[in-house]
């Protein structure tokens, strides 16, 4: 392979899985918030 | 009749998987690829990661944020953000449904072909065997000609799947399955990349894919194909992510999930690149010439890999992993398609699910089972997918972005939605990106599209055949969106206060 493209195979791995990576672990720092069952009648549609 | 809560997602990451379980389809294994080998291989990842950076993730958000605030499906989210938007969600409904009868025909294919890898039953001439003896091609492009049998009966097989997941409801039956399917992908895609890169001249492909051709950079072409890879990878555009966002709590966070579920497409992607550049390396390795330049799609899957299986030891295992990923990652997307339109019937009719279901799923697979498994499917699939894409999805999407950024002009009241309850917020720049740079790029790849549409007929196909299989299928998909959108809605059926932009603001 040459030099340049792998620097782009880095790059891309590293771009897009670290963007996933981030994404999932600014998630996590914002827990899932329990919520109460909703009631029939909010919902006539 | 229903008046039962609406459902939810059991957890956040049930949501997730499912989004990313749409997202994930046929067009980021084939497609991708493809795609970024024509427009500057290497390069291509700064286009595509600023239109995924501009449109795809902003336009998600968008569609996440109307899907929760107003707990609908397509149609019914549309007209309470603003009533005379309600025609581009049934549109969606109409387009999702042309698609969901011919997508369920490829998977039917995948599945056909787990089986032929075993045996490797295409012999030595994969593209004979595709046209020829499986998919029995007729002749004339628009005559249906007799039924397949070898197609028929898997896609029924497909039909049935795909229904009995959809009726277990969303929680337990669409969540359950992409919980399920997701990490299976995630695991046969790793296997198979990792046996592609061992093969012989899987450098060669790499290099071929990476090299990066700077130049392409200021080809405008380049960057039209960039948005439209992101666009049409992502599901955006069609309703699905309003309809999946709609089972969302009041209170869940948005712009996070859409990040990790935009990234995770793009991650996908990345992989079915390296692993379709390191297998084609392997077949251009052995036949000393370059093979790189794929048109992608079915000839890529069908035609290309077969031939390659057959060459590469352990044929039969790489052909099942790749076939079943392709079942896998099409089905996840199938399921999501359908339960737009499932969605929306259940909401206009206020029905239960399992009724919603045997109708609407019963209708599209009754379709999808009648056109496609005959000598003339092909045509016809190849001509309802290249101009529902186009005038379908891409233009529905444009009039979405113009209707609610520039005559509902609500694009505030969603920031305000979103920003309140999600682990990223948004600024100014989301407005900006579909206020105006995703218009403007919708808007350029359709001029691009028709200017080629109208230069000559798509495949050399009849104008006549053209006529109806292509322009009239995405025209009618519009025409009964706006026949839809004028049925006026019982008094009862009228969306409550709470969830109406309409109501709200009287």
């Amino acid at each position: 392979m040459s030099v340049s493209a792998v620097v782009m195979l880095i790059v891309s791995i590293v771009v897009v899985w670290g963007g996933l990576l981030l994404a999932v672990l600014r998630l996590r720092a914002h827990p899932e918030v329990a919520e109460p069952p909703e009631s029939p009648e909010s919902h006539s549609l | 009749m229903s008046d039962q809560p609406r459902e939810q997602w059991g957890t956040r990451a049930g949501f997730i998987l499912a989004a990313i379980g749409s997202a994930v389809g046929l067009g980021n294994i084939w497609r991708f690829p493809a795609e970024a080998y024509r427009n500057g291989g290497g390069a291509f990842l700064l286009p595509y990661l600023i239109a995924l950076l501009t449109a795809g993730l902003p336009l998600l958000i968008m569609e996440y944020t109307i899907g929760r605030r107003h707990r609908g499906s397509a149609p019914a989210s549309f007209r309470r953000l603003g009533k005379p938007a309600q025609f581009i969600g049934w549109w969606q409904v109409a387009i999702c449904f042309v698609i969901a009868t011919y997508y369920g025909l490829i998977l039917a294919w995948a599945v056909r072909y787990v089986g032929f890898s075993v045996g490797q039953e295409w012999g030595g001439d994969a593209e004979g065997f595709l046209f020829v003896d499986f998919l029995q091609v007729g002749d004339t492009p628009g005559e249906i000609g007799g039924y397949v049998p070898g197609v028929f009966w898997p896609l029924l097989a497909v039909w049935v799947v795909v229904l009995v997941i959809l009726a277990l409801g969303v929680r337990r039956g669409i969540e359950t399955a992409n919980k399920i399917f997701i990490p299976l992908l995630v695991a046969f895609f790793v296997v198979l990349v990792i046996r592609a890169l061992t093969l012989d001249g899987a450098a060669q492909g790499l290099d071929a894919f990476f090299t990066p051709d700077w130049g392409a950079l200021t080809d405008g072409n380049v960057w039209v194909a960039a948005y439209g890879q992101i666009f049409f990878s992502l599901s955006v555009g069609f309703g699905i992510m309003i309809t999946y966002a709609s089972y969302l709590g009041r209170r869940s966070d948005l712009t996070g999930s859409a990040l990790v579920a935009g990234f995770a497409n793009s991650s996908f992607e990345i992989l079915a690149g390296i692993g379709v550049f390191a297998t084609l390396g392997f077949l251009a390795a052995g036949s000393g010439g370059a093979v790189f330049d794929t048109e992608g799609g079915l000839g890529l899957a069908f035609v290309a890999f077969p031939t390659i299986i057959s060459e590469m030891p352990w044929g039969g295992f790489f052909g099942v992993l790749f076939f079943g990923s392709l079942v896998i990652a099409g089905l996840t997307s199938l399921i999501s398609i359908v339960q737009v339109i499932v969605s929306a019937v259940q909401d206009r009719l206020r029905m239960a699910r399992v009724p919603a279901v045997l109708m609407v799923g019963g209708l599209v697979a009754l379709a999808s089972v009648l056109l496609y498994p005959t000598e003339g499917g092909l045509y016809l699939l190849d001509a309802a997918d290249r101009f529902i894409n186009r005038y379908g999805i891409a233009l529905a999407a444009l009039v979405a972005v113009v209707f609610v950024a520039w005559i509902l002009r609500k694009l505030p009241m969603l920031q305000g939605d979103a920003d309140a309850t999600s682990a990223v917020r948004l600024g100014r720049w989301w407005r900006v990106c579909l206020g105006v740079v995703t218009p403007l790029v919708l808007g350029l790849m359709l001029i691009d599209a028709l200017t080629q549409e109208l230069g000559e007929n798509y495949e050399g196909y009849p104008t006549s055949f053209l006529l109806w299989a292509g322009w009239g299928v995405a025209g009618a998909a519009l025409l009964v969106g706006i026949l839809l959108a004028l049925i006026p809605w019982r008094r009862e059926d009228t969306p409550v206060a709470a969830h109406s932009d309409d109501q709200r603001s009287k």
